[in-house]
């Protein structure tokens, strides 16, 4: 009887690989897609990490603008992730997770921008945080904000 | 009320420094979100559910800061900054913090 149970739990654990590693790099393409389409339509909508703004006659509006994003990786990824932790190195299925969500918050952000008539976006931070910190299972969940100041050119 | 996360608003001039202003929450997260939460964990993608909660948590630590900025007499929050910190499992902090200012 333990035997059979633990024969389903293994059959249910490379279900949910085979699954996660499907719905996963579907997911993660589209995501890119509409990263590359959206980064083409926002590009002329700089971004600069600077803190002092150019002098401009007449003195521009800003202020203060920010996108965010929770990103989860799939079931495949995060068990390669594992593997990983054991004989250390790139861990590179995490490193395109949180390129997506930085480059996702930036475009959120570069999104609210454009809605109010701004031309540039200056001072740009990123926070990243770790939901469900300290759980086992729940690692590869990631916040990520991006906040900066709009300058809005007068008239 | 002009937020910045520069040192400076564009041509007006600071006339007083009123001190730092900070507004915080902590957010627990919400089962319903959590069920959701952990198909995207199998499946992989955003969590909007999530994506929004820390939004909502956010937009409220930001109104709490600009109140206490009012509070002050000050017209400009400026230097704004953004912290995130898991004060246990399963919730976090949300802090927005800034320089409340009168500029001309």
């Amino acid at each position: 009887m333990e035997i059979l149970l633990e024969f389903w739990q293994f059959l249910l654990v490379i279900f949910l690989l085979i699954l996660g590693y499907f719905t996963g790099s579907i997911a993660e393409r589209r995501h890119y897609k509409s990263i590359i389409r959206r980064e083409d339509r926002l590009g002329n909508l700089v971004v600069i990490v600077a803190k002092t703004l150019p002098p401009m006659n007449p003195a521009p509006a800003t202020t203060l603008v920010r996108g965010s994003v929770v990103i989860s990786v799939d079931y495949f990824k995060r068990f390669l992730a594992r593997l990983r932790m054991i004989f250390g190195g790139r861990i590179h299925t995490y490193e395109s997770l949180l390129d997506r969500a930085r480059r996702e918050a930036i475009l959120r952000m570069q999104e609210q921008a454009r809605e109010l008539g701004a031309s540039m976006i200056f001072n740009m931070r990123f926070e990243t945080s770790s939901i469900s910190k300290g759980r086992k299972d729940a690692v590869g969940t990631v916040e990520v904000l991006a906040y900066g100041t709009a300058v809005i050119p007068a008239g | 009320m002009i937020t910045s996360t520069l040192e400076t608003v564009p041509d007006r001039a600071i006339r007083e420094h009123l001190g730092i202003v900070q507004g915080s929450t902590v957010r627990a997260k919400h089962i319903g979100r959590d069920l959701m939460a952990g198909l995207k964990n199998i499946v992989g993608g955003e969590l909007k559910g999530y994506t929004e909660l820390l939004s909502e948590a956010r937009d409220e630590a930001f109104a709490r800061m600009l109140e206490q900025a009012e509070a002050k007499g000050a017209n400009a929050v400026i230097n704004v900054r953004f912290s995130t910190s898991s004060v246990t499992q399963g919730a976090s902090e949300i802090l927005a913090y800034g320089s409340a200012v009168i500029v001309e």
